[in-house]
């Protein structure tokens, strides 16, 4: 017995990294290092030995170079001259404003479908089954195709609303449903003030923000003469004031007017024109991303006991009031982990924009300039590093939201 | 996670590149017994599937006699669709031997994209198409436009270029198929639809009303379209390259489909046809191919003059006229070298 208990009377031998559980995982880890770093220098040796052999390099050289192609929907300025580069900023930015109204449509989408659908109201619960099972299982791909063929097959052509008794007209004179977009009114500064189209609206954003602040002060000052005083005292002329008065007469110094949509030539002119490709990729993206998210917040619904609904009740606190201030602030915690994928699900997912011809970040850099350029395997990496970032970033601002409502322990 | 997505695209790039450096294509296409063919996703007259989901047209007739001068058959082809974005990737990763779809032959797609065009079976120029009704009679009324263009090609360019010196402004619709911009032009989504003008012609003829919409006047820019391989493999390119100037030479010989039985037998009064065809000299087994090559390539679907007007000549729906596409003798820019 006293053998067990004896030290080792040898000192390491080699047998022991693989027979030894004290060494044997360090060995398997190393070992797998080394073929994963094998490996990765063939595939890097292989593809500069075989990119060499067709006479290609790698260069990024092609970005300053002049683009020759047009893009139709462009958030800053770019003609045929430009380089590729900015060609690729135009269609990053493409991108970015789908996924920014994707993420925000299916976000109210998913969570009206998903709390609707756990209504004890037969017909609507119904309903939003069918919307989330219709959506969530057929592909993508068919729903931007669908919809954008919906879109152009069934509204007027400009030529429509042409001619003294036009079979088409306008929604108030002001916004113009066609087969190529939607055309609406837009907002435009006549004010020498505002020259820099950009300043001019971060402006406004700036007041606008300013006075939202004041506006959450004054609730916070409600809040606190109720709890003092048992009366809650009306802001709501405060809030309204604070809203309008000082955005508007922001308006009026920079002298704002209406650009109102018209006729002229072969399309109308002025205003702005909301393409049909931008709306059939949001409201796709947006439908089939809702109908994930409703299922998410279904379950994070359901995964709050019903003993906090029965208490809520029992305060005498009518089915809204408990949803928005009982059931919903503790399902965020539960709701917004998930969510973050569906986010992210849905910014790589508006790179099926080709199909129906949106100029995003795929279709330009990844599309165009690749094809015009030959540089395939630098365009591909630039895209994926893009997708990368974007996603990294959208993930990194969703878990700071989770940290700041998940469940505090104190 | 930042270190998979770079190695997964090296991966991809490291195994398309494989498959391009094996130089041989000749051999690897004897060795497979069929050739791979890029061509269009369908366009009528080029490139398109007949009712018998048999690959039927002008393009088509090119990779079938260079599948019959190689392995003396031609229906050992393999048609790879491919759309104007992914056609150069599939030449160059090794997907497809050649490439025979409307493409038009540039500096920068000879030179910096590494392909060798080995000639041009059609002259062309870009177009454009627009509803009579619009009562537009030239391109520089196009003001204002709203036009379908394909994506990833050169007319993309041309129409960028010819926009801008004429001071006009347009609205681009990219699309990625003919079939797609047919779809969208007669559901009125976009005023002009732009591109090669046989491709429009090409078009026009699968419409309802074909005698609705004008093609316009002017055509803005060169399109020599030809078939195309990898560059260094010069074997390879000379194959493909003679092989359409053995179908051009017959047109200028006179040799046609019905009596090159006769003029192939035995060795004619004409020694350039006899060296065409393989019953004099060795033309053949310089190009690593059997002495009737050039035969079996015409007898694949005619000789130049034939196959024009089989799937675009002026009695088919697309109704094509030489122009250009005429033998130099007859005031084209058709010419074969000397087979010699």
């Amino acid at each position: 017995m006293a053998t067990l208990t004896d030290p080792p009377e040898h000192g390491f031998r080699l047998g022991q990294l693989i027979y030894d559980t004290r060494y044997r995982s360090l060995t398997i880890q190393v070992v797998a290092m080394i073929l994963l770093a094998l490996m990765m220098s063939w595939l890097v040796s292989n593809t500069i030995q075989n990119l060499a052999a067709l006479g290609k390099d790698i260069n990024f050289g092609f970005l300053w170079q002049p683009s020759g192609y047009d893009i139709n929907q462009r958030l800053i300025s770019y003609d045929s001259q430009a380089t590729h580069g900015r060609a690729a900023v135009v269609g990053i930015l493409n991108t970015l404003l789908v996924a920014l109204l994707g993420c925000i449509l299916a976000t109210i989408l998913g969570v009206i479908a998903g709390v609707l659908r756990l209504s004890s109201n037969w017909i609507v619960s119904r309903l939003m089954a069918v919307y989330v099972e219709g959506f969530r299982n057929v592909p993508l791909l068919l729903w931007i195709i669908l919809i954008f063929a919906l879109l152009t097959e069934s509204t007027p052509a400009p030529n429509a609303f042409r001619g003294d008794e036009p079979t088409s007209s306008m929604f108030l004179d002001a916004v113009a449903v066609t087969n190529r977009g939607v055309y609406i009114p837009a907002l435009h500064f006549a004010s020498p003030l505002s020259q820099n189209g950009a300043v001019t609206w971060g402006v406004i954003l700036l007041v606008l923000a300013l006075s939202i602040f004041a506006i959450t002060r004054i609730k916070r000052w409600a809040t606190a003469t109720q709890e003092a005083t048992g009366v809650r005292p009306a802001t709501w002329h405060y809030t309204l004031g604070l809203l309008i008065v000082p955005v508007g007469a922001l308006l009026v110094t920079m002298g704002a007017y209406l650009d109102l949509p018209a006729l002229q030539g072969f399309n109308f002119a002025g205003g702005t024109h909301l393409r049909n490709s931008l709306i059939a990729l949001w409201l796709a993206l947006s439908l089939y991303t809702g109908a994930f998210i409703a299922e998410i917040v279904r379950g994070g619904i359901l995964a709050i006991s019903k003993g906090q609904s029965e208490a809520a009740f029992a305060l005498g606190l009518r089915p809204s009031t408990t949803m928005n201030l009982v059931i919903l602030p503790q399902a965020l915690r539960v709701i917004i982990p998930p969510l973050i994928s569906q986010y992210l699900n849905l910014t790589k997912n508006s790179s099926l924009a080709i199909a129906v011809g949106y100029m995003d970040a795929r279709s330009t850099l990844g599309g165009i300039t690749i094809n015009q350029t030959g540089r395939e395997l630098e365009g591909m990496l630039l895209l994926g590093l893009f997708y990368l970032v974007l996603s990294l970033i959208i993930s990194a601002a969703m878990n700071i939201f989770n940290a700041s409502v998940k469940l505090k322990e104190r | 996670m930042k270190r998979t997505v770079t190695l997964g695209a090296l991966a991809v790039a490291g195994l398309t590149a494989a498959g391009a450096a094996g130089a041989a294509t000749l051999d690897d296409v004897k060795a497979r017994g069929t050739l791979n063919c890029g061509v269009a996703t369908g366009l009528p007259g080029f490139a398109a599937p007949d009712a018998n989901g048999v690959w039927q047209g002008f393009d088509v007739a090119l990779c079938r006699a260079v599948a019959a001068a190689v392995l003396g058959d031609p229906m050992a082809v393999e048609f790879v669709p491919t759309t104007g974005q992914t056609r150069f990737t599939a030449l160059a990763s090794g997907e497809i031997d050649m490439l025979a779809r409307n493409t038009t032959w540039t500096f920068s797609r000879d030179v910096d994209l590494k392909f060798e065009f080995v000639g041009v079976n059609y002259y062309d120029g870009q177009g454009f198409m627009i509803p009579k009704a619009l009562g537009v009679s030239s391109a520089k009324e196009l003001d204002g436009a709203t036009v379908c263009i394909q994506t990833g090609t050169t007319t993309e360019l041309n129409l960028a270029d010819f926009f801008r010196v004429n001071n006009l402004s347009y609205e681009p619709v990219p699309i990625e198929t003919n079939a797609e911009a047919q779809q969208q032009y007669l559901a009125g989504a976009c005023d002009v639809y732009t591109t090669d003008a046989s491709g429009l012609a090409a078009t026009r003829a699968t419409f309802e009303a074909p005698g609705d919409h004008v093609i316009l006047p002017e055509i803005i820019s060169k399109e020599p379209l030809g078939p195309l391989v990898r560059h260094g493999d010069s074997e390879w390119g000379d194959v493909v390259r003679w092989t359409l100037n053995a179908l051009v030479a017959a047109e200028e010989y006179g040799v046609t489909s019905a009596n090159i039985g006769e003029l192939s037998t035995t060795a004619g009064d004409n020694p350039e046809i006899n060296r065409l065809l393989g019953t004099e000299g060795e033309l053949g087994a310089m190009l690593g191919l059997d002495a009737a090559w050039a035969k079996n390539a015409i007898m694949a679907g005619g000789n130049y003059a034939e196959v024009f007007e089989k799937n675009i000549g002026e009695n088919t729906p697309i109704g094509l006229s030489r122009g250009l596409n005429a033998q130099w003798t007859e005031g084209g820019l058709l010419y074969a070298p000397p087979f010699r």
